[in-house]
């Protein structure tokens, strides 16, 4: 297992087992009944598992750009909103069948990824500092996902987006949970069978060098802020199907932060190279089991966000190179004795 | 003589994870000389002088300083510092954007105001008593670079050192710098301090030092006086073997250069925007040839339009006969072009990544984005030429950055071995490496060439290029302006082809 994912498993073997002191029953699980009539599952991880879909989906993309173009991607959220716009707005022109949803998130995605080329473009091709292209898309995207639509919070409604959106009859897993699981799927596969983690690892650590390898970097860093934008459709169109209408000012607001969040709580350097895509997921869902545990405890939710700071404060710390180098020399110095033994033994001393 | 040893180290042994860098050195520096610490690429020289200055604490062993029979207790650079050891290192440490009076105080005593008058005139001072050319108030970017190290070694100074380690400070000066250095580190000497240098290059090391320490694979050869160890026997002693392997290379001048067909690669009227005049080129199946011109003379730009790693603004190109075009670096791949750039650290290596991935890097692009390597054949493919080239290194996952030069540039090497190139450009593969490694690399570009690969060897190094070339390309300011073939291919006449031009134009 790669060392930099020791710190997020702890921090997340911590978080469970702080859960079980505090409230032996918290990870129970129960089968209820819905609205619906269907039987689920329900209970606190189905909850955490859930309601973090989305960001897990988008911090897979956001370590990938991050990889390549050693900044990050700020305007995720307004992205999100577009392409769900566009969602909305295809199915609210059509009687809703499964090949419209498709046609819609098709449509969704055409336009994340559009929005990807554009910040790709501007950061590979003209050489602008990530965060400052994105903040282009970050200022205008929520304006043009509200003109998309013409109209404040249109609604969709149909069952089948509820399918997406919460429960399939006769599965008992929310459906967000069952898409991530699909998703992180086809990354692994994809970067098993293709050289996007070599060609991106490579970009991110030495671009001159990459390129007199014949790696065409400034074409791996669009690739990279497209793919990013396929996670964010995906998410913004499962965060319409939930509720089944767009409020373009809220949703997935703030969302960026916690992308970013979750790369770093994986280990990943914000500063671009290697990276661990399972990392960062595994940070997505530690930053939702802690929002919902801080709920569980009844923290009022104005003060969520404080209460989250600190730990994340304490995580990120934790995996600084300071305190890394710091444990290593600790570890040295307990195994001091047994190491040189077995020296003296191996120089045959 | 014991009031005359400045330092000594005894007994010192140092081991990481896997490699035992250090075993029972000793070493004993006296007032007043100049040390030269000398050793193969991972011969423990580096290792030895950070267990002197803190930077890793040692396993077992004891350093003395200044004759006294205390241990000296050497926890951090800055414990060193105190103790009056100073290293100047190749890459210079100071603050480009301030001034050199600055440069010479900053971050000492624990004053919290600065008297800048008291500041200036004290530099002054300094500057005048060792000959530095460098005002005060002057910005420090704006020396040379040669000037930057003197001021390094002068705030060194300044701090009452008592031991001044040079750690490879020539390796980015030209001649007349060096000997401005030179002058300074013999005023120091006359001064009693002991100064520990490393450097790559042997005539250096002849020219100014009085005594050598040889390490080799972690373990003390010996202490010689200079004047007792003549360079071959230096060689022998570095490398741990006998010598005739060099002289082998001499003798072996043999063009396998294969006229009787189109020449792998030629280019007519070949320019770049990084500022090639436009040129004529062509190199044969088997030939080896070298660009070769002073500094900043466009050897390397030439080969780098050859490779399309700048972009090419014009010319023809033909390989093996047949008219190509070449405007990336991967178009030269695929036509069987490899090229081992000038900078192995800015444009080699990817440093964050393993030996592994480094070596098959080329051959895996080539492949294509759809075809990656199993994990097994990567590993194959890495095996081999970690053993074909003997690269140092734990293993191949190793993180390529944590390996010494002269193995980082095996690795490289390796990278476009593997690609099994028809045609190989190297562009000072043997600079900052050690003396074992050259001459390797030398032999292998020879082997390949008898092996029927084209190869254009660039190095500042005449005599290697002597050694190995069949053909010298000279360039000056940007221009081709001469061409020797086997027989005219002498020191002097090299120079001349330089220089002559340079009296017609001038």
């Amino acid at each position: 297992m790669k060392s930099q994912l020791v710190i997020p498993l702890f921090a997340l073997l911590l978080l469970v087992v702080f859960n079980l002191i505090r409230d032996a029953g918290f990870f129970s699980l129960s089968i209820t009944v819905n609205n619906n009539g269907n039987s689920v599952l329900s209970g606190n991880i189905i909850s955490i598992l859930n309601s973090a879909s989305e960001l897990a989906i988008i911090s897979i993309g956001m370590t990938l750009v991050t990889a390549s173009s050693k900044g990050q991607d700020i305007s995720v959220g307004a992205v999100a909103a577009i392409a769900g716009s566009v969602f909305v707005r295809v199915l609210r022109e059509h009687n809703i069948t499964w090949p419209i949803i498709i046609l819609a998130f098709l449509g969704g995605c055409v336009a994340a990824i559009l929005c990807g080329v554009f910040n790709g473009t501007l950061v590979a091709g003209f050489k602008i500092q990530p965060m400052i292209a994105t903040l282009i898309l970050l200022t205008a995207g929520r304006p043009i996902a509200y003109w998309i639509n013409g109209g404040a919070t249109p609604t969709v409604d149909s069952p089948l987006l509820g399918y997406i959106g919460s429960f399939i009859p006769g599965v008992p897993i929310p459906t967000p949970i069952l898409i991530v699981i699909v998703f992180a799927v086809l990354v692994a596969l994809i970067l098993r069978f293709t050289n996007l983690g070599l060609y991106t690892q490579a970009v991110g650590i030495n671009e001159k060098s990459a390129r007199l390898n014949g790696i065409n970097a400034a074409g791996m860093k669009i690739l990279s802020f497209m793919i990013l934008g396929v996670c964010v459709s995906i998410a913004g169109c499962i965060s319409v199907s939930r509720i089944g209408l767009i409020n373009h000012e809220t949703i997935l607001l703030d969302i960026e932060m916690d992308a970013i969040l979750a790369v770093a709580i994986g280990g990943n350097a914000l500063s671009g190279g290697k990276f661990s895509i399972a990392g960062s997921v595994i940070g997505a869902y530690i930053i939702q089991a802690l929002t919902i545990t801080l709920y569980a405890m009844k923290v009022s939710s104005t003060a969520v966000k404080a209460y989250k700071a600190i730990v994340i404060i304490a995580i990120v710390v934790l995996g600084s190179p300071v305190v890394q180098g710091y444990l290593l020399k600790l570890r040295d110095k307990l195994f001091q004795k047994s190491k040189k033994a077995l020296e003296s033994q191996a120089y045959g001393e | 003589m014991p009031n005359d040893i400045a330092l000594s180290m005894r007994n010192i042994s140092k081991s990481f994870p896997g490699v035992r860098a250090l075993h029972n050195v000793d070493f004993t520096l006296y007032k007043g000389e100049i040390h030269a610490l000398m050793g193969e690429n991972g011969a423990g020289k580096s290792t030895l002088i950070k267990v002197l200055t803190g930077v890793h604490p040692k396993d077992a062993g004891e350093i003395l300083i200044a004759g006294s029979n205390k241990e000296a207790n050497i926890k951090s650079p800055q414990d060193a510092q105190n103790l009056g050891i100073s290293t100047v290192y190749q890459e210079i440490t100071l603050c480009p954007n301030l001034t050199v009076a600055e440069n010479m105080f900053i971050g000492r005593g624990d004053y919290h105001f600065v008297n800048w008058r008291e500041m200036g005139k004290k530099t002054v001072e300094i500057l005048e008593k060792l000959n530095i050319p460098a005002r005060s108030t002057q910005q420090l970017a704006t020396c040379s670079l040669a000037v930057q190290q003197m001021v390094a070694i002068a705030r060194a100074m300044d701090m009452e050192c008592k031991v001044l380690i040079l750690d490879e400070p020539t390796s980015s000066l030209d001649e007349r710098e060096v000997e401005k250095l030179f002058s300074l580190m013999r005023e120091l000497k006359a001064r009693g301090v002991g100064i520990i240098f490393i450097t790559h290059f042997l005539e250096q090391v002849y020219e100014v030092c009085d005594r050598i320490t040889v390490l080799r694979n972690g373990e003390l050869i010996g202490a010689y006086d200079i004047k007792d160890l003549p360079r071959v026997q230096l060689i022998s002693k570095m490398m741990g073997k006998e010598l005739d392997d060099i002289s082998e290379i001499k003798n072996s001048r043999v063009s396998h250069a294969r006229a009787d067909i189109p020449p792998v690669f030629e280019a007519t009227g070949l320019s770049s925007a990084a500022g090639t005049k436009a040129f004529d080129f062509k190199i044969d199946q088997g030939e080896v040839n070298g660009f070769t011109g002073l500094l900043g003379s466009g050897r390397s730009e030439s080969v780098r339009a050859i490779f399309g790693a700048d972009k090419v603004t014009g010319g023809k190109i033909h390989i093996n006969g047949k008219p190509a075009k070449i405007s990336k670096p991967k178009d030269a791949m695929k036509l069987g072009i490899g090229y081992l750039p000038e900078d192995r650290k800015q444009d080699g290596i990817v440093d964050d990544l393993s030996v592994r991935e480094n070596i098959i890097l080329a051959l895996q692009v080539m492949r294509g984005f759809f075809h990656p390597f199993s994990r097994a054949e990567a590993e194959k493919f890495a095996d081999e030429y970690i053993k074909l080239l003997g690269i140092k290194t734990a293993s191949m996952d190793t993180p390529i950055k944590s390996l010494s030069g002269g193995n980082q540039q095996k690795a490289i090497l390796a990278r476009w071995l593997l690609t099994k190139p028809q045609y190989l450009i190297l562009d000072e593969p043997t600079r900052g490496i050690d003396v074992g490694t050259k001459v390797e690399i030398q032999k292998l570009v020879l082997k390949l060439a008898e092996e029927g690969v084209s190869v254009t060897f660039i190095s500042s190094e005449i005599e290697e290029m002597l050694r190995t070339c069949s053909r010298l390309i000279v360039m000056r300011d940007r221009n081709i302006v001469g061409e020797l073939m086997q027989d005219d291919m002498t020191q002097a006449k090299i120079m001349r082809t330089i220089a002559g031009e340079a009296v017609q134009n001038g």
